[in-house]
């Protein structure tokens, strides 16, 4: 089995299954119990948010969620709601993942003005562009870190900085999210500063079912659950203890030598790449060509994400011959393989119907192998050859 | 424990003449067959109504909904037992309209009388008087009113017993299934054959399915689609065989040697070959599409033809004359049509002709056809069939 769709789920690291099996089996207390039992699970819990602090940028708050997309609905509304009075307009990008597309659309029914950037045709979104759409009554900015379906690495820090200034020589308080769910555990994010990140576990070998929103902490955004009070009270409902102590253990082994592993899916990522484009005809790269291993490499590629159109086929079909043997990759985001029409990502780069019909994504992890590669080269190649025969018939 | 009496009656097998034994005995099997899940449910004949007795713990809808789901079933009735003495017929019906009141807060009544022991002294009108007059008595809230009643309750005086009840729940009629041989249902993920294979179940036609795919030029979860719809019909057949069969080395072989515009046509005919086998095999006496006149390319009178004539046994096309909307109504009614509106395809475009022929020629087709070897391609399909069993 070879699995190159890393970029939909990826498999939990062992260590992280065996951690929150015994926390299941043993430390199953409610860190509000005043007893012993409530007192541990509150120290897990400490731990894995200290843990997690520590990998980001100094001077943040982690606040625990079900995930990138609760992180993204909790840091688009409840800046919404807290700064509704200030003004009334969002900038965002066109090749957000659909949890920021569909909050800023139901954001835009209750009145507020939404804009959506371009990007040019690797995906990627001027910063210039951004600057350039700030105006005194925008609340906030949201810029994905790492676009899920073609990996380009967008001009967050940048951006990030832009709105600062913005910020400081206009005196408005407009807020800088990223949703970083592809980046996260995949390239080196302490090295910028944002006031929200959201973040989900399963995407970088943690468990399904739990993520973060990291916070500055100078920004106090009111309740998006309310409740108990736990995470402070921005988040209530009983912590999920195991799958918290499972990001917590994730989180620090995916960064443990991280820039050696981001080398390793380079080289992987780049053999596969090589290889299809010179024995295949009609292979096109959809995202830039160059891999970028840090957010200072904005306008490169993620080493994890290699997303191809092979003219003249079906990406469909191409992943059901590569599924038969026991290859699993993904056409556009795995979220929207359910629904039908073309992926929104490639349309905002300017592919027409053809060219995205036939993209297909190969997502890495720490974890392939360029013996994987080479038996992928093949079964690709036979695929693509078998679909491209038929088709020249019509 | 105490028993619920449901009052089941049949639509068309009351109508037999000289076979009526061997229907209503098959049906009365259907109905056990489907209150299995129950323990201690008991149906029995009696004077040509069906009497279904079921633990009173069980919900009355859960009852209803199994047999009305019996093919044969005009209606359905739970009832309420009464001793054949008027007064406490009464009061009886006096306590249900009490229950009644407590839960809806109906304000009028009426009360029906039939009396089909004449020996019983008193006369139809005269038990809806009497019954109507001790409701009246007792629940002080309602007023008759016979002519747009919130409720009608209806008194049923028969040689072993007195029965009141209120509802008519319709089933779907038509005949017991079994009674009327078996058929093989070409089932595609679409909204037209699940309900022909229920038509034709209906009339007593015992079922089983063939689907035919491309994967992997479709996807699993095309098929996953197909077995969920063949699920619903299970719930109304009992278990069905499914023979699934992977048509693209078929297809693949008329892409690349015959027209594009006949694409369709000629793996339709492959379709029907390999479903005339399948079918003399497991012992089905004919082939049931849900093709419906017109409705696409494959569908026109000559293409009809043209797919017909590769076949000797019938070929049944229950939904031929209707109107798509009423196909997709039946197909809401029986609970097939949300599955099958799922977007996964069972066809790959590539394999769908831009421009197919409307009014295709025999002869042309089976010139076509020449560029094949016909039999070697149906007897590889055929024997490269997967056979699963779904349940309800």
């Amino acid at each position: 089995m070879i699995y190159l769709d890393n970029s939909a789920t990826t498999r939990q690291y062992d260590e992280v299954t065996e951690l929150m099996y015994k926390m299941a089996k043993e430390n199953y207390g409610n860190p509000s119990s005043l007893h012993a039992m409530g007192f541990d699970a509150g120290n897990i819990l400490f731990d894995a948010r200290k843990e997690i602090e520590d990998l980001m940028h100094p001077g943040g708050t982690v606040i625990f969620t079900s995930g990138g997309t609760e992180s993204d609905n909790m840091a688009l509304c409840s800046t919404a709601r807290k700064l509704r009075r200030r003004g009334k307009r969002i900038i965002t990008t066109k090749v957000e993942h659909p949890a920021i597309l569909e909050t800023c659309r139901r954001l835009a029914d209750d009145g507020f003005i939404v804009d959506y950037l371009n990007v040019d045709e690797t995906g990627y979104v001027d910063p210039e562009d951004i600057k350039a759409a700030l105006t005194d009554d925008t609340i906030m900015v949201s810029v994905m870190t790492v676009n899920n379906e073609v990996g380009t690495i967008e001009p967050v820090s940048l951006a990030s900085r832009a709105v600062r200034e913005y910020n400081k020589a206009h005196g408005t308080s407009i807020v800088f999210h990223t949703d970083a769910v592809q980046a996260f555990g995949k390239i080196p994010m302490d090295d910028a500063s944002f006031d929200l990140v959201s973040v989900s576990g399963h995407k970088f070998h943690g468990p399904k079912g739990i993520g973060f929103l990291y916070m500055n902490k100078d920004l106090k955004l009111p309740a998006f659950i309310t409740g108990g009070g736990q995470e402070n009270g921005y988040r209530s409902s009983t912590e999920n203890t195991p799958g918290i102590a499972g990001l917590g253990l994730a989180a620090r082994m995916s960064h443990d030598n991280l820039i050696a592993k981001m080398s390793r899916m380079a080289d992987v990522n780049e053999y596969l790449r090589n290889a299809l484009m010179t024995e295949l005809k009609d292979v096109r790269l959809n995202g830039p060509l160059e891999l970028g291993f840090t957010l200072h490499d904005h306008g490169k590629r993620c080493p994890t994400v290699l997303n191809l159109t092979f003219g003249s086929t079906r990406g469909e079909v191409l992943l059901h011959t590569l599924e038969q043997e026991r290859i699993y990759v993904s056409t556009g985001s795995a979220c929207s393989s359910h629904k039908t029409g073309d992926s929104h990502v490639l349309l905002a780069m300017g592919l027409d119907h053809k060219k995205i019909e036939g993209a297909i994504r190969f997502s890495f992890s720490e974890f392939n192998t360029r013996e994987e590669m080479d038996e992928v080269i093949d079964k690709t190649k036979a695929a693509v050859n078998r679909f491209r025969k038929l088709g020249s018939f019509r | 424990m105490n028993k619920k009496l449901y009052i089941v009656r049949c639509g068309e097998v009351a109508l037999k003449g000289m076979n009526k034994p061997y229907f209503e005995r098959i049906l009365i099997e259907r109905l056990r067959k489907a209150l299995e899940c129950y323990e201690d449910a008991e149906a029995k004949w009696i004077d040509g109504l069906m009497f279904v007795r079921v633990p009173d713990t069980i919900p009355e809808d859960d009852v209803i909904a199994k047999c009305v789901r019996v093919f044969g079933v005009a209606s359905v009735s739970p009832a309420v037992e009464a001793p054949k003495d008027i007064d406490e017929i009464g009061r009886l019906a006096a306590e249900m309209m009490m229950k009644i009141i407590e839960e809806e807060g109906v304000k009028t009544f009426k009360v029906k009388g039939k009396r089909a022991d004449k020996s019983f002294a008193v006369e139809s009108p005269e038990i809806g008087r009497i019954v109507g007059a001790i409701i009246l008595k007792t629940c002080k809230v309602l007023n008759v009113n016979v002519h747009n009643p919130d409720v009608t309750l209806t008194v049923d005086v028969r040689r072993e017993g007195a029965y009141i009840f209120r509802d008519k729940i319709k089933g779907f009629g038509g005949l017991p299934l079994g009674t009327n041989g078996k058929g093989l249902i070409l089932m595609s993920g679409g909204i037209d054959s699940p309900v022909a294979a229920f038509m034709m179940a209906k009339r007593g036609m015992s079922i089983e399915a063939v689907h035919f795919h491309s994967y992997p030029y479709t996807s699993q979860r095309a098929q996953k689609k197909v077995e969920d719809l063949v699920k619903v019909l299970a719930g109304y057949m009992g278990t069905i065989r499914m023979h699934v069969i992977n048509l693209l080395p078929i297809q693949e072989q008329i892409v690349q040697n015959c027209p594009e515009d006949e694409t369709t046509l000629l793996v339709r005919r492959f379709m029907m070959r390999i479903a005339e086998q399948i079918a003399i095999k497991n012992k089905n006496m004919m082939l049931i599409t849900g093709e419906d006149l017109g409705q696409v390319a494959s569908q026109t009178a000559e293409a009809l033809v043209v797919t017909d004539s590769v076949v000797k046994m019938p070929v049944m096309r229950p939904l031929i004359a209707m109107d798509k909307v009423d196909i997709m109504d039946k197909a809401r009614e029986i609970g097939t049509y949300d599955i099958s509106i799922q977007p996964y395809e069972d066809c790959c475009t590539v394999f769908l002709p831009k421009h197919p022929v409307t009014k295709p020629k025999l002869e042309r087709i089976e010139k076509s056809e020449e560029a094949l070897d016909v039999e070697a391609l149906v007897n590889a399909a055929v024997a490269s069939e997967e056979i699963i069993e779904i349940r309800p």
